[in-house]
């Protein structure tokens, strides 16, 4: 069952990301609080993974392949005690681990990201490791929808289902905003489930910011059945803060200090 | 090249239960034996190159040590950023092996012709690059990346090059080491990649006191071997098939200006650079042929 916790970790996340960005002035807020349910849903009632452990051969993988929205990911590990959550404070600074992209010489980051279309690839590469070596740990891998553009997502779209990859997840974080305009109207993914039903995979398709809808669905993943997951996700960019849902400008810009303090009253 | 490079390959799966050898769909009549040895370490992942870089990438990420093989610029320029990114800088155990180095594949066209790719390469931290010159060489030369912890390049001909080193088998190699295969005085030949039997044919046969090197690593290069090479000749000539911006002529020439400035040698012996002049060849031809076009030839007015 969905923790009782999970929806104030979701607020958690939030905040440290309004706090991350506005600290640092650096950008990509609206994508990091779109993945935010999902992050907290998958961090605090599905995966398998101890902070103190963090690479625990057994434990499962998740690789964050938007790795822009990094201030989701830093929030929710450090959240979790990964690392202090002070540590957050050097976020984007001179001379700081924590770049404003994910990386991977961090405690609990999987893999570094920045450059699109390069983690379900590698995602697909641990699931057949998985399988090859007859383990039981499953991979999760979270795109945006932008990123669906990029040719190589698709040549792992196309593979994984000939290896009956059925512990590989896709999530798609399908906000419908990317980086100069709305994913209608740069190329239009839709009609995305369809698309990953003649691809052979199974899908979900869900309500991004419903917790107990997202932790139905991934119980449901964890099913072997033969066919690689997709979870498509349907987020607002920029999720819990009135005046940056659902506009491009929040993909950029950070908050000032009154922007700042009335985006953490917004949160509930 | 190829096959003593998948023969060599068998050999260490034998024993080291971590190779894992992924094809994009190619490497007829070379790869089967190793597929049917080694089903569970072996697959054929399709015509997808930046989706087989990433798979090795994860599967190395999981303790294997992954082959990805295919030919010339597929498993390089088209991956390039997969390489660079999830291979290289996440310092994995991942070994691109590409056939048909430098015009190998001369009437498939320059779709087919491997000559930009070490100059890319060779700039990416934490790479090896690797450019045996005989099927010796490339033995060796497995053997030497299924031991080394990390992610390596290696540049192989295709079927049938003659074989250079007579031995019976070369001793073990360590990174960044250079074969003297020609012993001679005043004027060396620096070889890299499939040259090499061209070269030490054209010395001997031309009676040539020159000597022949070759370079199974062109990243590293051992900086005591070549310090002590480069004191010892008067000229130096540098031959690959591949473009010379950037190629193993570059990386010579880098190599004498710092260790002139680092006071490890007063002065460099003159350079004479055999490489593509900065030239697609849109016409078909054997590889021999295309050597010939592009001016990968040595004459016996280069030597001292």
């Amino acid at each position: 069952m969905l923790k009782e916790s999970t929806h104030n970790f979701s607020v958690a996340i939030r905040r440290q990301i309004l706090e991350m960005v506005y600290t640092a002035k650096a950008s990509h807020i609206g994508g990091a609080l779109s993945m935010t349910d999902l992050l907290a849903v998958i961090y605090n009632d599905i995966l398998n993974i101890d902070p103190r452990n963090a690479s625990d051969p057994a434990r499962d993988r998740f690789l964050l392949s938007k790795g822009h929205a990094v201030t989701g990911l830093y929030a929710t590990l450090g959240l979790k005690g990964f690392f202090l959550l002070d540590d957050l404070k050097t976020y984007a600074m001179d001379g700081s681990l924590y770049l404003s992209h994910t990386s991977h010489k961090i405690n609990g980051v999987e893999i570094s990201a920045g450059s699109l279309g390069h983690a379900l690839p590698v995602a697909t590469g641990l699931a057949i490791a998985a399988k090859r070596k007859k383990e039981s740990w499953k991979t999760y891998c979270l795109v945006s929808d932008g990123e669906l553009n990029e040719g190589s997502n698709w040549e792992a779209i196309l593979f994984a289902p000939q290896q009956k990859l059925d512990n590989l997840v896709l999530i798609i974080d399908y906000n419908k905003i990317q980086s100069l305009g709305f994913v209608k109207d740069v190329i239009d993914l839709d009609p995305l489930t369809s698309k990953f039903t003649a691809f052979n995979w199974d899908v979900f398709e869900i309500d991004g910011h419903n917790h107990s809808q997202i932790y139905d669905t991934f119980i449901q993943c964890k099913e072997s059945n033969g066919k690689p997951k997709v979870v498509i996700a349907h987020t607002v960019k920029g999720k819990g803060v009135d005046f940056m849902e659902n506009k491009i400008l929040w993909h950029y810009k950070s908050p000032n200090l009154d922007e700042l303090n009335i985006a953490i009253n917004n949160l509930k | 090249m190829r096959t003593a490079f998948i023969q060599q390959l068998i050999n260490e799966a034998q024993t080291n239960e971590k190779i894992f050898l992924l094809v994009g769909d190619l490497g007829f009549s070379v790869v089967e034996p190793f597929a049917t040895q080694f089903p569970d370490r072996y697959l054929n992942v399709g015509i997808a190159e930046q989706n087989m870089a990433g798979i090795a990438a994860g599967l190395a990420m999981e303790g294997y040590c992954v082959y990805i093989y295919s030919i010339g610029n597929f498993p390089t320029l088209r991956c390039m950023e997969q390489i660079r990114y999830d291979i290289c800088y996440h310092d994995l155990n991942v070994k691109i092996v590409a056939v048909g180095g430098g015009y190998a594949y001369g009437s498939l066209g320059p779709s087919h012709h491997a000559t930009e790719e070490l100059g890319m390469l060779r700039t990416i931290p934490n790479l090896v690059v690797c450019t045996p010159g005989d099927p010796k060489e490339a033995k060796a030369i497995t053997t030497f990346c299924s031991n080394y912890n990390g992610p390596c390049y290696l540049r192989l001909g295709k079927a049938g090059e003659p074989l250079v080193h007579m031995d019976e088998d070369l001793p073990p190699f360590q990174l960044g080491d250079i074969l003297q295969v020609v012993e001679g005085a005043q004027t060396a030949v620096l070889s890299v990649g499939a040259t090499l039997k061209y070269v030490t044919d054209f010395v001997t046969e031309n009676e040539i006191k020159a000597s022949v090197y070759s370079f199974p690593f062109i990243k590293p290069i051992n900086k005591q071997m070549l310090t002590a090479l480069l004191k010892k000749y008067k000229k130096i000539i540098t031959i690959e098939e591949h473009q010379a911006s950037g190629g193993f002529g570059s990386v010579i020439l880098e190599y004498i200006n710092d260790l002139i400035e680092s006071n490890d040698i007063e002065i460099g012996p003159i350079v004479k650079r055999i490489a593509i002049k900065d030239k697609f060849y849109s016409i078909s031809g054997s590889q021999q042929y295309l050597r010939n076009l592009a001016g990968i030839v040595l004459k016996k007015e280069d030597f001292i």
